[in-house]
């Protein structure tokens, strides 16, 4: 039994470095891609490492509360939850984390546990461009979970199941079984919400520098900021995983390596996809971004729930 | 020679050592005796705040935090010089020689050099030329929300001595008279090439661990509050803005 939790720990975080160290290189690769779309030649792939250590390294910090220190605490639980509860490679125990039968509506009430645990400590660090932040975040969040929401619940009705690994496990056998192909609405909803969850242009008005000064971490700072960043990169890791998990037939292969290099080559084509959408696109409002996700994506989501059902 | 010349200079003024040699702001010169900082208990007195507000704010003051020794302050002084993150407040007309220094042609993000919208979160302040006495409260307001180790870059000759407002009835002629500065760069204006050079002088400086500014804020404080509250009169924010 103790060996068990053992190696399931070991197994744990194994998975959690590969993540938390792809997803900050591949951070750092797409805004050096966005800086040459700009002309210039960009930060070095490792500078979110050394930002990171930086804030951790700083000698002072601020607290204003215990609902201040718990904000950062929540949302890298949010992202640690999103992450655990889903496989990461499909057929390796080693990256199957804790993933059960129901994992599916799990992870999507983690992606949203994260931002309201935020939102509570960016409210008592009283500043007031922190609950405004909170507030456009939660309206944005709030469209872009409503064709989300419809893909997914027409994916679990294609396959009649919630767990994420079964929905895998029905794609294998050729890119023509993947939902994109055989379900593609409820990929172009779920891929069209996407642009929404990694806060992007256009849909970046939340955390705009430009905006109102960064949004909900205005006063995050020190080691709260640097948990801030651990858990940007650990949950944009895990909604690309999710999303080709659902999508695009998530990553298999005999050989372990292969089946880690399928999931790189997915991911980063994922966030590729939503870089080249952001260089393309100036910000919208939030009320222009509620309306756009409440427009088509969502119809597009409907449809795809009623061709599932007849 | 130079360094008597250096105590000669300080003697007058009470600047802490090491402090880059240039003229003294003759508003420094006055007497500092009636400005009373502290109560019995060693607490700020906040006098310019009223009753109600003095109690919604910190009344401590700095304290000095001694670095790590040996190889770890090296390491986090590498990180700390590779990760420059600038408060973007343009307090002068020299404010206007980042954008050239964030877009295409200089691009400082390579040199992992990048602007951020709040003082909590950034690293080094950049004072972009004259400081008028209005702005110096900003300025002074800002730093101390910047959490430490923090490093300011004087950004041209009106940050040196006034430049061409030396005789200005309400700009400060010298800034480090009112927070440390670890960099100057003349000019009027340096061109973002010269800003650049100031920066990568800063990364040597923290690398070397001399980048040490909260610190000697916080050992003379008593000195820079006298100076600060000589020259800004309307004084109605805490003594030290955590």
């Amino acid at each position: 039994m103790l060996s068990a939790i053992l190696t399931k720990t070991f197994y744990t975080f194994i998975s959690l470095m590969v993540i938390l160290n792809y997803a900050l290189l591949l951070i750092g690769s797409m805004a050096r891609i966005r800086a040459k779309v700009q002309g210039r030649v960009g930060q070095p792939v490792w500078q979110p490492y050394i930002d990171i250590i930086k804030n951790y390294g700083k000698r002072t910090a601020v607290t204003h509360g215990v609902m201040f220190y718990l904000g950062p605490v929540f949302r890298l639980a949010g992202g640690l939850g999103t992450y655990l509860f889903m496989p990461v490679v499909y057929g390796f125990v080693m990256f199957e984390n804790f993933s059960f039968s129901g994992d599916l509506l799990l992870v999507m009430y983690f992606i949203f546990f994260g931002q309201l645990g935020m939102a509570l400590g960016a409210g008592e660090s009283g500043h007031p461009y922190s609950p405004l932040g909170v507030s456009r975040g939660l309206a944005q969040m709030t469209a872009f979970e409503l064709p989300f929401a419809l893909a997914v619940i027409s994916i679990v009705a294609q396959y009649g199941t919630l767990s994420i690994t079964e929905i895998v496990a029905a794609q294998q056998g050729g890119w023509q079984n993947w939902v994109a192909f055989t379900n593609p609405f409820a990929m172009i909803a779920g891929m069209l919400a996407f642009l929404g969850m990694s806060m992007q242009n256009p849909f970046s008005v939340v955390i705009a520098p430009q905006e109102i000064p960064i949004g909900p971490p205005t006063e995050m700072h020190s080691a709260f900021l640097g948990m801030l960043q651990t858990n940007r990169a650990i949950f944009n890791g895990a909604k690309m995983v999710l999303f080709m998990n659902l999508f695009w037939g998530g990553a298999t292969h005999k050989y372990l390596l292969v089946a880690i290099l399928i999931m790189v080559v997915k991911t980063f084509l994922i966030y590729l996809y939503v870089n080249i959408v952001g260089a393309s696109f100036p910000r919208f409002k939030t009320e222009q971004s509620i309306r756009f996700f409440l427009g088509v994506p969502t119809i597009i989501g409907i449809i795809a729930v009623i061709l599932q059902s007849i | 020679m130079e360094k008597d010349m250096e105590r000669r200079l300080y003697a007058d003024t009470g600047a802490p050592e090491g402090s880059p040699v240039v003229n003294p702001d003759p508003r420094t010169l006055g007497d500092s005796s009636n400005i009373q900082l502290f109560n019995e208990q060693l607490k700020l007195l906040n006098s310019g705040l009223t009753e109600e507000d003095r109690l919604n704010f910190c009344d401590t003051p700095p304290e000095v935090i001694k670095p790590f020794r040996g190889h770890w302050e090296n390491f986090l002084n590498w990180a700390r010089s590779e990760s420059l993150w600038i408060l973007g407040f343009g307090t002068g007309c020299g404010a206007i020689e980042l954008r050239p220094l964030m877009t295409s042609r200089f691009d400082m993000y390579q040199y992992g050099i990048q602007p951020r919208p709040t003082p909590r979160q950034s690293s080094i302040f950049v004072i972009g030329g004259y400081a008028s006495v209005k702005t110096m409260k900003r300025i002074v307001r800002s730093y101390e929300q910047m959490q430490g180790p923090k490093f300011v870059l004087g950004l041209g000759s009106c940050t040196i001595n006034g430049g061409m407002y030396y005789d200005s009835y309400n700009t400060v002629n010298r800034l480090d008279h009112y927070i440390p500065v670890d960099v100057y760069i003349a000019g009027c204006m340096p061109r973002p090439e010269a800003l650049l050079a100031g920066l990568m002088e800063l990364k040597t400086i923290i690398k070397e661990g001399r980048g040490e500014g909260a610190n000697k804020y916080a050992e003379n404080f008593e000195w820079y509050k006298a100076n600060q509250k000589r020259i800004i009169k309307d004084w109605n924010m805490p003594d030290y803005n955590w």
